[in-house]
């Protein structure tokens, strides 16, 4: 469907872009005038009017198609009273058997009878497809050639049209943010509804399990996050403590002390370190530096386990080291060089010219930096996942296992989904917390690095 | 003599001062030193633990290709052989793999070989079908756990029961070593072949093109929108306030968690949409929306770089706005734009967490084909083997770790190239 379905499209545009060309080169030949836009514009006019509107109903049956025939294989579906049915795994039946007969033995007569339906739709489904997009496409030509005279402007159309999609373009940031926003807030909109909010921000217990079974009531599953920001912002802070004087110092180096060859060499290796998937440092922790943390911890005494916010925070402070740097390179660079002038001038050796007039004056840029990279870390997901573990444990000790809010939305998202219990749902209120943290941060490091940047120019 | 102890205070008080300057520059080279050597031991550790898997271990083995036991005859058709019994014949051939081994024996001597092995021993026979009732030497792949154990990543020398081989294996090992029976060689399965569970047959080909058919989806999508989003913003669009909303929106949409992106396709592509779990088309739109905004910051500074000359050029000639900045400054920013394209893809490809919210995490035995397949992904990939138990797995996540840094290492050459290739200096 998709292949052939391209190749109709791709036969439409042609024909109908030569078609135009030369139905408008014919009417105005017979009217004797000349058009008022080249032919190619009239050509563009016809080709837009049999595209979009055959794209629109194509991508719109791509995303329909197999929710509507579900629905209604379901709906006419003969369910025996007194059966208990889960509807997603009885479709997956329906489907295997409609695609492969040979599962078809064993099922009962109303599975087969539904996947017979269901394949008996998918087929009206596809000869409706391709019909409707045929006569969409011829549809929309006529609508276009009946405006082919050489009075009709079409370059001033074509012009107009152009602005829409490129307007179209720009919102797209718009409409993700916009889909962002809702999906976050709609599912946890749900998890609200069974986990009251301030158990979720106040409370300390965070045992995500559910009842298995309908019913069962052993284990009814608390969900107070505390734990969980706590680990996250313990994760945050060694982070800091490793990026902030490794990333500083060496944005300092680079930008006062360093030869130009120096900085040719470094800031390129910088850059493969800010390139290095997330997954590789997660690697890079798992098999390095958390056995090194675990060994070093045993040598001072201290009963470490094997994968601790020590060694994730380490791995991931690394990882931002080239974000600080080359955000404070850049800010540094940016203090006006009078400043610096001035101070050697007066007899300051470098140091104290650095320490007493760059650093403060630069220091608003240097904190937007700091913020930036904090959103950065708390957003991050695969070094966590990998290296810090998955037990909540409300501790400020570095040595132990601790789990983060991406953790988290990971471990609940992994395996099956079911979007009805409150462990599915979590992951939804865990990520707009997560969404709005991050939003926030950078809102005001932007704000802080826009005003630093105004009091120079 | 106050002069001079002046003097001294200052010369003093200078030499403290520029030891001071000296400890600070020594500070800030050390700190530059430190993340480098963090950079090179990371690909040193990576290097080190991943470089073994690109060899595997063979085991020669005696195989008889009687038609007895196979239930073929020489003149048998193709579907014939292909359905011919040759479990049968690698349980004969284990069985008399070493001379005279009871039955607690056989049992240990299998566990030395792949599950592959029926596949190898029938391969081989569909390939030479002339062997029908003849003894053949041929190398067939060795089990994971001999195969770690010869590269010396598992260690013999802990106790037995917390070894994946007991004793009696290893002295068949080391029998194996002696006889020159067994051998390293270049490992095929791992670029051939798609993830499985057995460390020994599993491979990155599957994960691989998964990658190529995401990066496909996001160039395919994102490329398009944001050339057009950054001509709108640049060249048309009027300063307004919707305007800004857009461009903060932008920036803002940069800074956001690549999991939260993973959330957005599993509450509205799947959910709502209902497109297929887990294919490299669900894949690849939540990257395309991720890498989106970056992509637009490297088109709209490309399209800054033009210089306005250029489209005033066209003005004044008589062309109308769109066609000076379609037929003047989008083609001069192109190569640009492209560069910026192919740095967002290889953002794109790195990334993890918004594919293992799609469902693209799992099991996927088989070499996707196309778009709405469900696929691995690379790093996901490295994810999975990363986390695995198994020890053979360790070193295949170090490999794959590999081919995705080169696969990195060259998109982001190639992008070098383009920009010193084709932009021109103004």
């Amino acid at each position: 469907m998709f292949f052939w379905s391209l190749v109709l499209i791709a036969v439409g545009i042609f024909s109908s872009f030569i078609y135009g060309r030369s139905r408008i080169k014919l009417n105005s030949k017979k009217q004797g005038t000349k058009s008022k836009s080249l032919p190619t514009y009239y050509a563009q006019y016809v080709l837009m009017w049999c595209l979009f509107p055959a794209l629109i109903v194509y991508f719109s049956w791509a995303i329909f198609q197999e929710q509507i025939i579900q629905n209604i294989v379901i709906s006419n579906f003969e369910f025996i009273e007194g059966a208990v049915y889960n509807e997603g795994l009885l479709l997956a039946e329906i489907r295997n058997v409609a695609n492969n007969p040979s599962f078809a033995d064993g099922k009962s007569i109303e599975i087969i009878n539904a996947a017979s339906h269901y394949s008996s739709l998918r087929q009206i489904s596809q000869i409706s497809f391709y019909t409707s997009i045929i006569i969409i496409m011829l549809l929309g030509a006529l609508y276009a050639s009946q405006k082919l005279k050489p009075e009709f402007h079409a370059q001033h159309t074509i012009e107009r049209y152009i602005q829409y999609i490129l307007i179209f373009c720009s919102s797209v940031a718009i409409f993700t943010t916009i889909g962002i926003v809702f999906s976050l807030i709609f599912e946890s909109l749900r998890f609200f509804a069974e986990v009251s909010i301030f158990e979720f921000l106040f409370s300390t217990e965070w045992y995500p399990f559910i009842p298995i079974r309908e019913g069962q009531t052993a284990a009814e599953g608390s969900f107070g996050a505390v734990p969980i920001f706590a680990g996250t912002f313990l994760v945050m802070v060694v982070a800091m403590c490793v990026a902030v004087p490794l990333g500083l110092l060496t944005a300092i180096y680079l930008a006062e002390y360093a030869s130009q060859r120096v900085r040719k060499t470094v800031k390129p290796l910088l850059e493969i370190l800010a390139g290095i998937p997330t997954i590789v440092y997660g690697f890079f922790a798992f098999v390095s530096v958390a056995p090194f943390v675990k060994a070093f911890g045993q040598s001072i005494g201290i009963d470490a386990s094997p994968t601790s916010a020590l060694a994730a925070g380490m791995v991931m402070g690394v990882m931002i080291i080239p974000f600080i740097s080359s955000l404070s390179d850049d800010v540094i660079n940016s203090v006006p060089q009078s400043l610096r002038e001035a101070s050697l001038g007066i007899g300051a050796n470098k140091a104290e010219t650095i320490k007493k007039v760059i650093l403060p004056a630069a220091l608003p840029g240097i904190v937007g930096a700091f913020l930036l990279a904090i959103s950065r870390a708390i957003g991050e997901t695969m070094i966590v996942v990998v290296a810090a573990g998955t037990a909540p444990n409300l501790t400020g000790n570095p040595f132990e296992n601790v789990t983060t809010v991406t953790v988290q939305i990971v471990v609940a998202l992994i395996g099956d989904q079911e979007f009805d219990n409150p462990r599915t749902l979590s992951a939804f209120a865990l990520g707009l917390v997560l969404f709005v943290i991050t939003l926030f941060l950078n809102i005001i490091a932007l704000q802080i690095v826009k005003r630093y940047r105004e009091r120079y120019e | 003599m106050n002069n001079s102890v002046a003097k001294e205070k200052i010369v003093s008080l200078r030499k403290k001062r520029s030891l001071e300057d000296m400890r600070f520059k020594y500070y800030g080279f050390t700190a530059m030193c430190l993340s480098l050597a963090v950079l090179v031991f990371l690909l040193y550790t990576i290097f080190s633990k991943g470089y073994t898997a690109f060899q595997k271990t063979i085991v020669l083995l005696e195989v008889d290709y009687n038609q007895e036991v196979l239930k073929l005859t020489p003149d048998s058709s193709d579907e014939e052989m292909e359905k011919g019994k040759f479990f049968r014949v690698k349980k004969q051939a284990i069985e008399n793999f070493f001379p005279d081994l009871s039955k607690s024996d056989i049992k240990l001597v299998k566990k030395l070989f792949s599950i592959n092995v029926d596949n190898e021993i029938k391969d081989y026979f569909l390939d030479n079908p002339e062997v029908i009732n003849t003894k053949q030497q041929i190398w067939v792949t060795a089990h994971s756990d001999v195969d770690q154990l010869l590269k010396g990543n598992s260690r013999r020398d802990v106790p037995e029961d917390r070894r994946k081989l007991n004793d009696i294996q290893l002295s068949y090992v080391d029998q194996l070593v002696e006889e020159n029976r067994v051998k390293q060689v270049f490992n095929n399965f791992f670029f051939t072949k798609a993830d499985s569970r057995h460390p020994e047959i599993a491979g990155v080909a599957g994960s691989f093109m998964g990658s190529l058919f995401t990066l496909f989806t996001v160039f395919i999508l994102s490329f398009p929108i944001a050339i057009g989003a950054s001509v709108y913003l640049e060249e048309f669009a009027p300063k307004n306030r919707i305007t800004e909303l857009i461009e903060v929106n932008i920036s803002n949409l940069a800074a956001v968690p690549s999991i939260v992106f993973g959330l957005l396709g599993l509450g509205v592509l799947l959910n709502v949409f209902g497109l297929p779990r887990s294919t490299p088309l669900v894949g690849g739109s939540v990257l395309a929306l991720m890498t989106l905004p970056t992509i637009i910051i490297a088109c709209r500074a490309s399209l800054k770089a033009v210089p306005p000359s250029i489209k005033e050029g066209a003005l004044a000639v008589g062309a109308t706005k769109t066609q000076a900045v379609f037929h003047h400054v989008v083609p001069l920013a192109l190569p640009g734009t492209l560069t910026g394209t192919i740095i967002g893809l290889a953002q794109a490809l790195g990334e993890t967490a918004p594919l293992i919210m799609i469902g693209m995490i799992a099991f996927i035995p088989n070499i996707p084909t196309g778009l709405t397949e469900p696929s691995a992904a690379l790093p996901v990939q490295i994810y999975l083997w990363v986390e695995s138990a198994e020890r053979g797995f360790q070193e295949k996540s170090a490999a794959a770790i590999m081919v995705i840094l080169i696969f990195l290492f060259m998109m982001n050459a190639i992008a070098v190239f383009l920009r010193n290739r084709f932009e021109r200096k103004w």
